[in-house]
């Protein structure tokens, strides 16, 4: 991958200026690369990671993996119907998986009810859907190769040597 | 008690008072550090904790275990085409640091001469002296802080018996094509002196492949070869570095270090032994970042105003403080007292250092731009 998606990979907020000190690049060069990417969807958007169990004043989610067993259509495949699923704004992520069942969908809710209203009046009742497992998340430790731990590994140093 | 003159003899230096001075302040942007800023990789601690729980809490032999002997053997073919006997020529050891202490100690007779390129790192010459050997010191500040077969033709005499060589270099970040390295290699094979090489920042080379001492003609015999996990897996708290050489100076080095350490702990032990398995990646991505800041950096001091000639190696910079007028000391004393920020003086390392400071980047990007920042103000009050 280039270098120049590896540091914003990492770092969302790294400048165009910095980035051209890191690779040894002119400016121009950075920013010219990253609208070409922009452009070609190859970046999607910039967001940051947070850690809502630390957030107080926001309301409690709740979060499932739903299983979805689906029946594929014809010329379509999963397509159409993934497409059908994903698109509502209760469902964070969607996966074709290899397995007992076909797609992985993550769902976000105020709480269990939301959830499991979705579940049971949009998701089960689509057309091709043969059949759900959800299973809710109670903890999450680790998201997207972020722990989510404050200061996780702090550095434990001597704050000089030789 | 009278203390041994030899030891009487090597003082503290000023520069432990500064380091003290750093160590009591709170909240100090250090880029004083010579260690990496990564935790050791999970793969490697798993290790550690898994032998713990196996009951694996015994002495090893000597040399060090023969999984990590083997290990290191591969290793060696495969990065360098090196050929060293697991058994014979390879001794697992304290960090390089003891390995350094057990050659000296194993090659030196009263009055022989120790040659040290100088900035160096800071043990080379006190360990020479215990050893009772006589270090001398070669100001390299003139040749960009490289060692050349001129100044090795100047500095060596009857009594000569080794160099230190340590490249990429503590402090300055310097290392050598294997061009150069060969043309020191002539001098060296033509005086029968011993080279000592200090080869624990290999891994961290940038601009170049590292090129093993031994691997150059004829320099097998001659060099004993030092390397270890502390930079390039993150691994120093776990003191482990290793030598290789001649079976004849191993089996020397073996008898001290048989009488005076045993062996290495075995849980560090295992734990390199896994790292040399399977943190190949682990090591590809410090690396890759390191170069990220290394770039940033030499850019930023650039444009500071503090000239900074581009380091091949480790995670050093070596800056020219000269135009501030100031001396090493003091500019990083007012620095620290002024904006927070430590760093080493250019004359911790010997007095060729002096003019300069020691930059180290294994710090994060926040960290070093924070520190960017008030090096700047720090710099603007002086103009």
């Amino acid at each position: 991958m280039d270098e120049i998606l590896d540091i914003l990979e990492k770092d969302g907020r790294a400048t165009v200026e910095d980035i051209a000190k890191m690779t040894h690049k002119k400016p121009e060069e950075v920013k010219k690369a990253i609208k070409k990417y922009e452009k070609e969807g190859a970046i999607l958007k910039y967001k940051a990671v947070i850690n809502k169990d630390l957030i107080k004043d926001t309301e409690s989610e709740v979060r499932a993996l739903i299983e979805v067993n689906i029946v594929p259509q014809k010329d379509l495949g999963f397509e159409k119907i993934a497409e059908r699923i994903y698109s509502f704004p209760e469902v964070t992520s969607c996966y074709l998986i290899s397995g007992t069942y076909d797609l992985l969908v993550v769902v976000e809710g105020k709480n269990l009810h939301t959830v499991s209203n979705f579940v049971a009046e949009k998701l089960s009742c689509l057309e091709n859907v043969r059949g759900t497992a959800t299973h809710f998340l109670l903890k999450k430790y680790k998201e997207d190769g972020v722990i989510l731990k404050h200061k996780s590994e702090e550095n434990k140093r001597i704050a000089i040597s030789y | 008690m009278e203390i041994s003159r030899v030891v009487e003899k090597m003082q503290p230096s000023g520069i432990r008072a500064f380091f003290d001075l750093v160590l009591g302040m709170k909240e100090v942007i250090s880029l004083g550090v010579g260690e990496p800023d990564f935790v050791t990789p999970w793969q490697i601690r798993e290790e550690g904790i898994y032998s713990l729980e196996q009951g694996f809490t015994s002495y090893t032999s000597n040399k060090g275990l023969c999984k990590l002997r083997l290990g290191i053997q591969r290793y060696l073919k495969n990065k360098y085409g090196l050929q060293y006997c697991s058994d014979e020529e390879i001794l697992i050891t304290v960090g390089v640091s003891e390995g350094l202490d057990l050659v000296l100690r194993a090659i030196i007779n009263p009055g022989d001469k120790i040659l040290v390129p100088q900035p160096s790192y800071v043990s080379y010459g006190p360990v020479t002296e215990l050893a009772g050997g006589i270090p001398v010191y070669i100001d390299t500040s003139r040749d960009g802080f490289k060692i050349t077969p001129k100044l090795l033709e100047k500095h060596i005499d009857k009594k000569t018996k080794g160099i230190i060589l340590n490249y990429p270099t503590n402090p300055t970040g310097v290392s050598y094509r294997r061009k150069e390295l060969e043309e020191i290699n002539k001098v060296l094979l033509k005086h029968k002196v011993l080279c000592i090489s200090d080869e624990v920042y290999a891994d961290l080379t940038y601009d170049f492949d590292h090129t093993a001492f031994p691997s150059l003609p004829g320099a097998r015999k001659n060099t004993v070869y030092f390397n270890g996990f502390s930079k390039s897996y993150a691994m120093t708290g776990w003191r482990v570095g290793f030598a290789c050489g001649p079976k004849e100076i191993i089996a020397a080095m073996t008898k001290i270090h048989q009488y005076t350490i045993m062996c290495v702990p075995i849980t560090s032990q295992m734990a390199a032994a896994e790292a040399l398995v399977s943190a190949k990646k682990s090591v590809e991505q410090m690396k890759r970042e390191y170069n990220r800041r290394r770039e940033f950096m030499v850019a930023e001091f650039n444009l500071l105003g503090l000239k900074c000639a581009k380091p091949q190696g480790a995670f050093y910079l070596f800056p020219s403080i000269k135009s501030t007028g100031l001396s090493s000391m003091d500019f990083s004393r007012k620095l620290l007292e002024e904006e927070k920020v430590a760093v080493v003086p250019g004359t911790a390392f010997g007095p060729s250092g002096e003019g300069y400071i020691r930059i180290s980047y294994a710090s994060s990007m926040d960290n070093l731009r924070e520190a960017l920042v008030r090096l700047k103000r720090f710099l603007e009050k002086r103009k």
